[in-house]
């Protein structure tokens, strides 16, 4: 079977690939394009950890397919965030020490910015229920509930 | 042993964060190499069946198919523990469980592996099975292995049983008969997963001449390279393993389940393999930790004195022999000074997979019977539950349940700090309970090897042998920077492959910060030794005449030469003219780690109407010895208590007649998600370990212990009726009301 050609744009830069018609925007992202900052930990839409969003929209690019990012703008976490300054979220998670093996993290964090954009002024319980698709076995969650409201904190302009 | 830190305590960034928040982070799967394969591999649909033939000629035969593989490849391995391992690994000439391992395929896309999969031919003559512990014993069972019964045991229990462990002293029908109350109870708990959100993941370069490459997510990079280089028949000097970040383990990335079938397919095709489960895989066939049917007896005098304790612990633990049962057993009792206690376990074989550890493997199950029982009679006694606890507890010079007298240790701490917590007073609304309970850990030492050099700009590299699983580089560097006198972000600490340093043990036990951290301070010592000795010979002075304080060489006194102190950046930039580098190394196993006590305080809310229950407020209360970094041992005890509320209220492993596991997703196997919690307040309590010399004793696991217990008690307020079961889902909760 022949292979889908497509045109997206990814993290600010247009990319062509090809892809195979059944092939998942997750698998594209990390075997065809070699960004793996999107994990695969369940591969059904479970836990979070392959989030990226499409035209602004929070998705588990492992129920995505490939093909459908045609025309798209795609955003995952090596998007996020500047080398010589980390996004809010980012620093926050670091600073809340809000992760231990990291594994969900990246998931975490482009959920949570998809959540801050919607909603720049969230309680607790909106980010928990938010980032109820996101598992994280090693927290507990609650240091990243606190990071992620210190970072909603300091976006919108607050001392801590 | 109060002493001054200036770095130990502190909250430090981690050095690895910023790869772990960018998603630069390297874990299991996220390595490829040019001209890989990509493998999969075939399972069982059976509990338990004769494999009568294999044909793989069809598969092999599909384009694009490099090597298949089956328990045929494999040749017999002599250790029998190895021997389990591998064929767990891969199947010979049976399947023992639902999701074991028949055959492998590497090919050059994730999609013909797939499909070639679908064109393996497998017969299967399908045999008795069974999953439960209680049928399992029952002599005339199914058995899963033939003569592998344990010695010392009757025609009381099946051939399943394959070992018996008891603990105790004084005498307990004695005891029984001081009490003013006995109440003895069966508990159930069913078998729970890890859960770690990173699937295995290994990519495997192993050529005809038996040399090797393999990096995998692991917990402990030499015990593959032992456990592979075994059943590969290779060196282990020729198997250089690497570990990946890791994804997380708890327990259950302490042994091998792909990387022997990636590097078999590797040697067979020539070619690097890389082979990832998927999550299916993980809960068909690797992980779970043990279910359990206890028997938990306990008497009480009037006064909340325990007067005898004895309990019965059967544990499953899936189908090849294991000993983990010993573990609950020591510490089903360990958190009281009791004169008359005995705790027996007996692990039991059944057509599951095979059980691995899940952070503090064995204890979390007998804590709970234990626990609920202590609870149910200051219910009944009508006696405060932590009064109860403190009249009991362990202290220093108390004689442990499981044999050794305690040495100074923290539970008493633990308990006045619950008492004197805002939570334990809080007024209760309806429908809601709250409950108490405490929970132990041994804490392990173990085989180490640390190499630190000293860099002549004044930075220093270590490296370990440790998979950082939860921030261990983060302390490591700390315990560096402290001993040597220099800033934290001078040492950058790398967990190096398998030929860099010697052997260490896995990262488990909660003994990394311990006994890495003991290796780390006595390499600082040989380097610090050495540093002296050069700025003496700058000095013209006695080596023995320079001592090390804060962080430079100085004389020891007037007598010894009138010198400003020289920093350990001043020694190093010259170190080429003074005799070359500066380093320090050690190597040992440390065996002085000190137990571990906990106690969570919950406050539980249960729905009248559809049997759930939700968790109002956590708090936990545990002994570190010394919190390095106090953030990360915060997160270890909020991290084990929601694994334990898990465990508790939602998570199971669910079989049914045919001996298949019903519910091998993350959608019907239910971890708790951020919208199911409150904060969990972690108070750190510090009494330290007097066998380690910053008073370390651990921390990762103590905290999954008493949940259980603690919430079973909580529920049991709430509603006004104990369960005896876990975990508490809605449908038992409705059944009870």
């Amino acid at each position: 079977m022949s292979k889908i050609h497509v045109n997206s744009t990814i993290n600010g830069d247009t990319v062509e690939f090809l892809c195979e018609a059944d092939e998942t925007l997750l698998d594209v992202l990390r075997d065809r394009l070699n960004l793996t900052g999107a994990k695969e930990g369940c591969g059904t839409g479970d836990c979070g950890a392959c989030s990226v969003t499409i035209n602004g929209r929070l998705v588990a690019s492992c129920l995505v397919l490939g093909a459908e990012a045609e025309g798209s703008e795609i955003e995952t976490v090596e998007g996020i965030g500047a080398p010589d300054a980390l996004h809010p979220l980012q620093r926050q998670l670091l600073e809340h020490a809000a992760l231990q093996c990291g594994i969900c993290t990246p998931g975490i964090i482009v959920a949570a910015k998809a959540l801050l954009v919607q909603n720049p002024d969230p309680s607790e319980e909106d980010v928990r229920y938010w980032l109820a698709g996101n598992l994280c076995r090693c927290t507990g969650y609650d240091k990243i509930i606190r990071a992620v409201l210190a970072a909603a904190a300091e976006m919108r302009g607050e001392n801590p | 042993m109060k002493q001054d830190f200036k770095i130990l305590g502190t909250r430090p960034i981690r050095p690895d964060g910023l790869e772990k928040v960018t998603g630069k982070a390297m874990f299991g799967a996220d390595k490829s190499a040019t001209g890989m394969l990509h493998a999969r591999i075939l399972r069982s649909p059976h509990a338990h069946a004769e494999i009568v033939s294999i044909d793989t000629s069809k598969a092999e035969a599909l384009a694009g198919v490099k090597a298949v593989i089956t328990g045929a490849d494999f040749d017999e391995v002599e250790n029998r523990w190895t021997r389990y391992t591998m064929q767990n690994c891969m199947a010979q000439g049976r399947a023992l469980y639902d999701g074991h391992a028949v055959a492998a395929v590497a090919a050059t896309s994730k999609k013909i592996a797939a499909e070639a999969l679908k064109l393996i031919e497998v017969e299967y003559k399908t045999l008795p099975h069974v999953t439960d512990v209680d049928e399992a014993m029952r002599p005339g069972a199914p058995l899963v292995h033939e003569g592998v019964k344990g010695r010392k045991l009757g025609d009381d229990v099946s051939g399943n049983t394959v070992g018996y462990y008891s603990f105790g002293h004084g005498d307990i029908e004695a005891g029984f008969t001081k009490a003013d109350k006995v109440i003895e109870r069966n508990f159930k708990t069913a078998a729970t997963h890890q859960g770690y959100i990173e699937p295995q993941a290994c990519l495997a370069d192993l050529g005809a001449d038996g040399r090797g490459e393999l990096w995998c997510s692991t917990q402990g990079h030499y015990m593959v390279r032992e456990v592979c280089s075994e059943i590969l028949g290779i060196d282990a000097s020729q198997l250089r393993v690497t570990a990946s970040e890791i994804g997380g383990g708890f327990g259950g990335k302490t042994t091998v389940f792909i990387e022997p079938v990636a590097l078999k397919l590797s040697q067979k095709s020539g070619k690097p393999v890389k082979l990832v489960m998927s999550r299916e895989e993980v809960f068909r066939a690797t992980g779970p930790t043990m279910s359990a049917s206890m028997d938990v007896k306990i008497g009480m005098d009037k006064n909340g004195k325990i007067t005898a304790g004895h309990a019965k612990l059967r544990y499953q633990g899936g189908a090849f022999p294991y000993n983990m049962v010993m573990m609950g057993a020591m510490s089903a009792f360990a958190c009281y000074d009791l004169e008359n206690v005995q705790s027996e376990g007996w692990d039991v074989m059944t057509n599951r997979p095979k059980m691995i550890s899940y952070r503090a493997p064995g204890a979390p199950m007998a804590t709970y019977g234990v626990e609920s029982v202590i609870d149910e009679l200051c219910q009944k006694l009508g006696l405060d539950p932590i009064e109860v606890r403190l009249k009991n507890a362990a202290r220093e010079g108390s004689k442990s349940s499981y044999g050794p007298t305690y040495k100074a240790i923290g539970l008493v701490e633990a308990l006045e700090a619950a008492k004197a917590h805002p939570h334990y007073a809080a007024p209760l609304p309806a429908n809601t309970g709250r409950g108490v309970a405490c929970g132990f850990w041994f804490n392990f030492g173990g085989q180490v090897s640390v190499s630190m050099a000293i860099n002549t700009d004044g930075t220093v590299n270590l490296i370990e042998g440790n998979p950082d699983i939860g921030g261990s580089r983060a302390s490591i560097s700390m315990m560096a920077a402290e001993a040597l006198g220099i800033p934290f972000e001078r040492v950058r600490t790398i967990v190096g492959d398998t030929a860099s340093v010697g052997f260490s043990d896995v990262t488990d036990g909660s003994r990394v910060t311990f006994a890495v951290g003991i290796a780390t301070i006595n390499a600082a010592k040989a380097a610090i030794k050495e540093l002296c000795k050069r700025a003496a010979m700058i000095w013209e002075i006695d080596a023995e005449a320079v001592e090390w304080v804060d962080g430079a060489a100085q004389p020891t006194g007037h007598n010894a030469g009138n010198f400003p102190p020289m920093s350990l950046a001043e020694i190093a930039a010259t170190s080429g003219k003074t005799g070359g580098p500066i380093a320090g190394h050690h190597e040992g196993a440390p065996d002085k780690a000190g137990v571990s006590f906990g106690v969570h305080l919950v406050d539980v809310e249960v729905d009248p109407e559809t049997g759930f229950t939700s968790i109002k407020r956590y708090t936990a209360f545990q002994d570190v010895g010394k919190a390095i970094h106090p953030a990360y041992v915060e997160g270890q005890i909020q991290g084990g208590a929601v694994q334990g509320i898990g465990w508790a209220l939602s998570e199971e492993y669910i079989y049914g007649e045919d001996g298949r596991l019903q519910n091998p997703g993350f959608l019907d196997y239910r971890i708790p998600v951020a919208s199911d919690l409150p904060m969990i307040d972690a108070v750190i309590i510090e009494v330290p370990n007097p066998g380690h010399p910053y008073g370390v004793r651990g921390c990762g696991e103590t905290a999954i212990v008493p949940p259980l217990a603690a919430i079973s008690n909580g529920v049991a307020q709430a509603i006004g009726k104990r369960l005896f079961e876990l975990p508490m889902s809605p449908p038992k909760i409705l059944k009870a009301l």
